[in-house]
């Protein structure tokens, strides 16, 4: 599993150039929270500490990826506790958990601090080396206070102001958004890279993508004023690092090969409809929970043919 | 020409491609084996009832005499594969770690060893019935492995028939060059033995099944092919379990024997290479199997090579005689795969017995590694050559939920090949977990009361 920690260490650093300070302290408490986590859990049900799998560094990854880069790093911490114990520990640790881990943990900082969620920084702000925002030093249970360049994502942009960001600078990155989503282009390569070292089943993030992208050209021909292009909907938002690296654990995601092209399928329509139809301008995250939730059930229908049953055996 | 090149040899779906290890002993000549001082011969070395000692304890027994005879039509009878004296008709180590009914015998040193001939039974005048009854009579079982007796499939049920006879060359399991020396060595007697089981089973063709990575052995079968015989040499894509019954009916037949049933069901009877060349080569002379080729192999043995090696031949003497290693700490009857670790040097080789695999320290000691949880990989999925789920099934097995795995995810098909185990990145012991489970469903079964 290191080979998804490299994966993702590309993707970390250019979120740390991009919004500088800030998101480097995000992503270390988000580390610190999770891992102390999952260790002292263990630690107190006595099994022997499970850091060494790598999965709970993933998490931390990809927990802290998900979110804005200047969320007060308090609430980045309980996030990442409550996606540790309540997205994994409680459903009996690696290879039980229903959800993934890092969803859970944004899933309730989503609910419980809505507005800190949805305030986004600008890029590329000139003093990111140097200066830590306000609101990410927030003492906790404090509101937060922003001092600095506030952006809008591209998302957001196409929803409320039916502003289209181009496709070049949603492949580099050059967007405001949360702290590992914006550069398209190196989640991209990161999966590439997850595929051909053969650990990650290319049919989830094929079909996800695949569907997002042929309903949303097909609606974008049918009314270009109203529904964005394919390419804009691929790009823009969590959908790459949603499709790449999340809807992919393996633990939530279906067994078998059509499985989880269905599962793909399934989850790529949930996040055309939030996004497109739904209230949020981002689906990604619940459309993927609601894939993990009901992946066990894709398993139990679609099953491949056991050898020697059903279809008779070509007759002689 | 390029058309040839183009098409692939046929095969089954999913499988394995474990590294081969058969470099070391492929290119050995089988030879012979010395005898040992005292020979162990177990009474069930077969499927099925054991048989029935015909000597008493003192009695002085030539090579290839009656020990034991057949108890039912599904048992086979044993010979005796020394001269000697009996020593002792009792319990004798086996591989199940148990003590079972066998006969200890002492061979006397320094005889000729000649073997005892008996009536012959020959091709163009006998009926199916009487090879069917020589073949049981001669003790022979499947020598791949599973030790099944031959004439019980040979037997074809009331309202089926057998339109194609396979002869099982494939040879799928790592290290073992047993049938591919056979093959290489024992050609007539391959195709005699076909000729019985042709006629034995009346099926109309004849195809031997050969892995594509033992080209010489395709080519010398094919040299010998007789103009008046229906047989024909198919070569299949090199991948575990190519040998697999099931999996070679599909590799060369397209059919899929159905779940629960047997190849009878898809007009197919599949038989060893070597069960084949031992039909072929004691029939004419009426005679009893007492001897098989094993392949002995391994990191742990210096003088590896395929010998011709007296059944009931303890394995601590096999060792000593191979120049095994002082270290050796991991030894497999069979192969790695489907075989077994041994619990005792102390146990004789059977006649299903087909390799000896020894390995030292180290390389047992980078296979015991940690068990981690499933992850869901779905690698086993992509693994088995049944298109069972392991990974569901490991699970149900680890809450005890045999009956579930039984009845919805059809726990009894699985032949425990070991894909799933071999490419599981936690390392857990899925084949394990099935024959266990499977062992219990079946005690289960046994002590429920019959209505």
């Amino acid at each position: 599993m290191r080979n998804v920690v490299y994966a993702l260490l590309p993707i970390a650093a250019y979120a740390v150039y991009t919004f500088g300070l800030s998101a480097l302290l995000l992503l270390i408490t988000a580390l610190i929270a999770c891992l102390l986590t999952e260790h002292l859990l263990n630690h107190w049900i006595g099994k022997e500490s499970p850091l060494g799998d790598w999965s709970i560094t993933i998490t931390a990854l990809l927990y802290g990826l998900t979110l804005p880069p200047h969320l007060p790093l308090w609430m980045v911490f309980v996030g990442g506790v409550i996606a540790v114990a309540l997205g994994k520990f409680i459903f009996g640790g690696l290879g039980y958990n229903v959800f993934n881990p890092a969803l859970v943990g944004r899933a309730f900082i989503q609910a419980a601090f809505p507005v800190a969620i949805t305030t986004w920084m600008a890029p590329f702000l000139p003093d990111r080396f140097s200066h830590i925002p306000s609101s990410t030093l927030t003492l906790p249970f404090l509101k937060p206070v922003y001092d600095i360049t506030s952006g809008a994502t591209p998302l957001s942009l196409m929803k409320f102001e039916h502003r289209a960001t181009d496709t070049y600078s949603l492949l580099m990155g050059m967007t405001s958004g949360s702290t590992g989503e914006t550069s398209a282009l190196l989640i991209a390569l990161g999966g590439l890279y997850l595929i051909s070292r053969k650990m990650m089943n290319w049919r989830i993030p094929l079909a996800l993508l695949g569907t997002v992208y042929l309903i949303s050209t097909v609606l974008h021909w049918s009314n270009p004023d109203i529904y964005p292009t394919g390419l804009f909907m691929l790009f823009s938002g969590g959908l790459m690092l949603g499709a790449v690296f999340m809807a992919t654990d393996m633990v939530a995601s279906p067994i078998t090969p059509l499985g989880a092209t269905v599962y793909g399928i399934i989850i790529g329509i949930m996040i055309y409809v939030i996004r497109v139809w739904g209230g949020l301008p981002e689906g990604v995250m619940y459309a993927i929970l609601f894939g993990n939730a009901v992946s066990p059930h894709i398993d139990n229908l679609i099953r491949p043919r056991v050898y020697g049953t059903g279809k008779q055996w070509s007759k002689s | 020409m390029l058309f040839d090149l183009l098409k692939k040899n046929p095969t089954f779906k999913h499988g394995i491609h474990p590294p081969q290890f058969k470099e070391d002993t492929r290119d050995k000549p089988i030879r012979h084996f010395p005898f040992a001082p005292v020979m162990i011969v177990p009474l069930a070395q077969h499927i099925g009832k054991p048989s029935v000692p015909v000597v008493s304890e003192g009695q002085e027994v030539t090579r290839g005499q009656l020990l034991a005879r057949a108890d039912g039509f599904v048992s086979v009878p044993m010979h005796a594969p020394a001269s000697g004296v009996i020593k002792k008709i009792g319990r004798v180590p086996s591989i199940s770690g148990k003590m079972v009914p066998g006969i200890f015998l002492e061979p006397f040193p320094g005889s000729s060893q000649e073997v005892l001939e008996g009536k012959p039974v020959k091709v163009e005048s006998a009926t199916p019935e009487e090879i069917i009854a020589a073949i049981q009579n001669a003790g022979i079982v499947g020598l791949g492995g599973a030790a099944f007796p031959t004439h019980v499939k040979l037997k074809i049920p009331e309202g089926k028939h057998a339109d194609t006879l396979i002869i099982n060359g494939a040879e799928c399991e790592p290290y073992l060059t047993t049938d591919h020396r056979v093959m290489l060595e024992q050609a007539p007697d391959i195709i005699m033995g076909v000729r019985y089981l042709l006629k034995a089973t009346g099926a109309a063709r004849a195809v031997i099944g050969i892995e594509s990575n033992k080209p010489d052995a395709a080519e010398n079968l094919r040299k010998h092919l007789p103009p008046d015989l229906p047989l024909s040499v198919q070569v299949a894509e090199v991948k575990y379990p190519q040998g697999a019954e099931k999996m070679l009916i599909t590799a060369i037949l397209g059919r899929e024997v159905p779940s629960g049933g047997l190849p009878i069901d898809v007009h197919a009877v599949v038989v060893n290479v070597a069960t084949t060349a031992e039909i072929g080569r004691l029939l004419p002379h009426g005679r009893g199997i007492q001897e098989r080729v094993i392949t002995i192999t391994g990191p742990g043995i210096r003088k590896k090579g395929n010998y011709w090696i007296p059944i009931g031949t303890p394995l601590r003497y096999i060792l000593e005689q191979a120049g095994a290693e002082e270290d050796i700490n991991r030894v497999f009857m069979g192969g790695p795969m489907m075989g077994t670790a041994v619990s005792s040097l102390d146990i004789p080789v059977t006649k299903g017995t087909s390799g000896i695999v020894a390995f030292r320290d180290e390389e047992a000691r980078k296979k015991d590694q940690k068990i981690y949880p499933c992850i869901h990989c779905g690698a086993c999925v992509d693994a088995c050559p049944l298109f069972l789920n392991p990974s569901r099934l490991g699970i149900l097995a680890k809450f005890k939920e045999y009956h579930t795995m039984a009845s919805d995810y059809n726990l009894m098909d699985c032949f425990e090949c070991g894909s799933c185990t071999y490419v599981c990145p936690s390392h857990i012991p899925l084949v394990q977990y099935f024959r266990m489970s499977k062992l219990v469903l079946r005690n289960e079964k046994a002590k429920a009361p019959h209505v």
